[in-house]
């Protein structure tokens, strides 16, 4: 966009101002982790320290609490995923009259507030539990990996279900032309061409469900998470101990992201070749070329 | 009617809508209505019913049954589970008639603390989304239209890392920020504008601050990917028309991003009606908003069928909220959750 001196100031200035909103107060927060004060405190510096951090590794509750975290965060990308996917192909299979009700089901937990999903699971789960004897069942992590996987599946289907609408339904035809049998074009086309969204739904229902608060602290009953546990030491009071644990998560997010960021590049670099790769496999063998090596394409 | 017969209800309607759907496509099929393969022949047997079980279990099990529960238990009695399911376990409103008046039986005055809750969050949640939508267009914008493939990187990192911070974390650091010892008081008492520190968290200004920063991120994607597909050239075609800049987005950049708009709306409303962190952290003594009071409700008083009915009621609300905006933007709930 063309714009005067002026106009670019005061777009300057805003975005600025936008990027101190949203980063400051995380700013604030790491230094605090480093500050000697039992509060946490930014300015004055009056001592660089790093016993915060020794001072969360050494909270047992704490080390627990994530410990089930991840726990639950990897049974709810075991369930999300496979669900999600399911829930994709279905949508692309169901008669159009179904579809816009079943549509409006499985995308109806991404837009109920958490705390809905954790009051409704725990409820049903304990009458139904009662109801067929099955007591076992009635367990905090359980009921949080059921309660987060109703809308983390959501986002891994609708993460799915972009890729799968670019699905050219010829290659499914021509495999099956070829005499693949359908679980074979599963295993061997369907897949494969999902697999980049599979693993960003893996990726964002892991980070979902590890973060998440709402639903979890109604469904995990007498259990602790991560998020639980911290919710509890922060209302009791303030400590840097606290700070100290969101650097520690924002600098794993960093290192997260610039990962994802290589992998893509990486991935977006052998898609390049693999189609570089066939088109010249195409234009040799208009030419009248025979021999083309299969892998090639 | 006792429990046993609630939960029937529970499995039993579901359960025939089910079947419905299921007779009426049989039925399609053998009047030749429908075409093409039928659903197993599609996907063979092993993936159709993997399909079909994963679908099955997620729909009713883990969506639509839990709901149908919390609606059936909000209109119970509490009652000792010796005798759930007796004679004394019949359908009441006095739940919903406690949120009103404060009373399951009298309906002499109103339950003004709840009630003023329930306004306040409401008209909050609403207040947040719109100053939300007013800061995040500009950037959402510059990113999607005119910034460089370079910058757009770096802006979209900036964002995706605060993104990922834990919502209790972020409600802790502007504690931290707004606290009677914290940065700011200290820089405003140090420029000498104030004699004494601002109380800013009794006086609620750190539980909207941190609301709204907390679902700020929830508005620029949704806003960023819808005006990211419109192309430019349209708006070059609008500049040269001799459209001022503020046509240009109230009739060309905002008509194309509505589905962006609706659903970064809905979003942050949403998260903003039901977020606990956030007050749980940063509210004051004497601070109303309405989700704490439904967790009191679980968890304080034991009163579930009571805080089932409170759930339920905040669930409508944001029915209510996404049908209006819907209508308001004349879209389908597709376009919105892409």
């Amino acid at each position: 966009m063309k714009s005067g001196p002026l106009q670019r100031v005061a777009f300057a200035v805003y975005v600025a101002i936008f990027f101190l909103y949203l980063l400051g107060p995380l700013a604030v927060m790491g230094v605090s982790a480093f500050n000697t004060p039992q509060y946490p405190q930014v300015w004055p510096i009056e001592g660089v320290t790093l016993d915060w951090f020794s001072q969360l590794f050494a909270d047992e509750d704490l080390m627990d609490g994530l410990v089930t975290s991840l726990w639950i965060g990897l049974l709810v990308v075991a369930i999300s995923v496979p669900v999600g996917l399911a829930g994709a192909i279905v949508m692309t299979q169901i008669q159009p009259r179904v579809r816009s009700a079943y549509y409006l089901v499985v995308v109806s937990p991404v837009l109920t507030p958490g705390i809905i999903i954790g009051i409704s699971t725990v409820v049903f789960w304990r009458e139904f539990t009662t109801l067929t004897g099955m007591k076992f069942l009635y367990d905090g992590i359980i009921l949080t990996v059921i309660g987060q996987s109703s809308f983390i599946s959501a986002y891994c289907m609708l993460i799915i279900l972009a890729r799968l609408q670019r699905f050219d339904q010829a290659q499914q035809e021509a495999a099956l032309d070829l005499g693949a049998t359908y679980p074979q074009v599963f295993r061997h086309i369907l897949l494969p061409f999902l697999q980049p969204a599979l693993f960003s739904a893996a990726v964002l229902a892991f980070l979902s469900s590890f973060e998440n608060y709402n639903t979890t602290t109604f469904a995990i009953l007498s259990d602790k998470t991560l998020t639980t546990v911290l919710a509890g030491r922060v209302r009791q009071g303030s400590t840097p101990a606290i700070s100290a644990l969101a650097v520690i998560i924002v600098a794993a997010t960093l290192v997260g992201a610039v990962a994802y960021e290589l992998w893509k590049r990486r991935a977006d670099a052998a898609a390049g070749r693999r189609l570089r790769a066939a088109q010249m496999a195409e234009e040799s063998e208009l030419a009248g070329n025979a021999a083309i090596e299969p892998a090639a394409a | 009617m006792g429990a046993t017969g609630g939960l029937t209800l529970v499995f039993g309607l579901p359960l025939a809508v089910a079947l419905f759907f299921f007779a009426l496509s049989a039925y399609e099929r053998r009047m030749g209505l429908a075409t093409g393969p039928g659903f197993f022949q599609r996907n063979g047997l092993a993936v159709g019913l993997y399909l079909v079980l994963a679908v099955g279990f997620w729909v009713f099990f883990v969506i639509v049954l839990p709901q149908f529960s919390m609606v059936d238990m909000s209109f119970r009695p509490k009652l000792p589970p010796s005798q759930m399911g007796g004679p004394k376990d019949v359908f009441t409103l006095e739940n919903y008639r406690y949120f009103l008046f404060g009373s399951t039986t009298s309906t002499a005055s109103w339950n003004w603390i709840h009630l003023k809750a329930f306004a306040l969050t409401i008209g909050v949640s609403i207040a947040i989304t719109l100053f939300n939508f007013a800061l995040c267009y500009p950037i959402a914008f510059h990113m999607a239209q005119s910034a460089g493939a370079a910058r757009l990187r770096i802006l979209l990192l900036l964002m995706i890392i605060p993104y990922w911070v834990n919502e209790i974390l972020r409600a802790f650091a502007f504690r931290v920020l707004l606290s009677s010892g914290g940065i700011i008081n200290k820089l405003l008492l140090g420029a000498g504008l104030v004699a004494e520190p601002i109380d800013f968290l009794g006086a609620d200004i750190g539980l909207y601050m941190g609301l709204s920063y907390a679902y700020l991120l929830m508005m620029v994607f949704p806003l960023y990917s819808a005006i990211e597909s419109l192309d430019r050239n349209q708006i070059e075609a609008a500049r040269d028309l001799g459209a001022p800049w503020w046509h240009i987005h109230l009739f060309v950049v905002m008509p194309h991003a509505k589905p962006g708009i609706a659903s970064g709306c809905t979003l942050v409303f949403m998260l903003c009606a039901g977020a606990l962190a956030a007050p749980l952290v940063l509210a004051g003594p004497r601070t109303l908003w309405f989700t704490p009071i439904v967790y009191d409700r679980f968890y304080q008083a034991f009163n579930w069928p009571q805080g089932a009915a409170y759930a339920f009621i905040l669930l409508v609300t944001c029915i209510v909220f996404v049908l209006m905006v819907l209508k308001m933007f004349r879209l389908s709930l597709g376009e919105i959750t892409r």
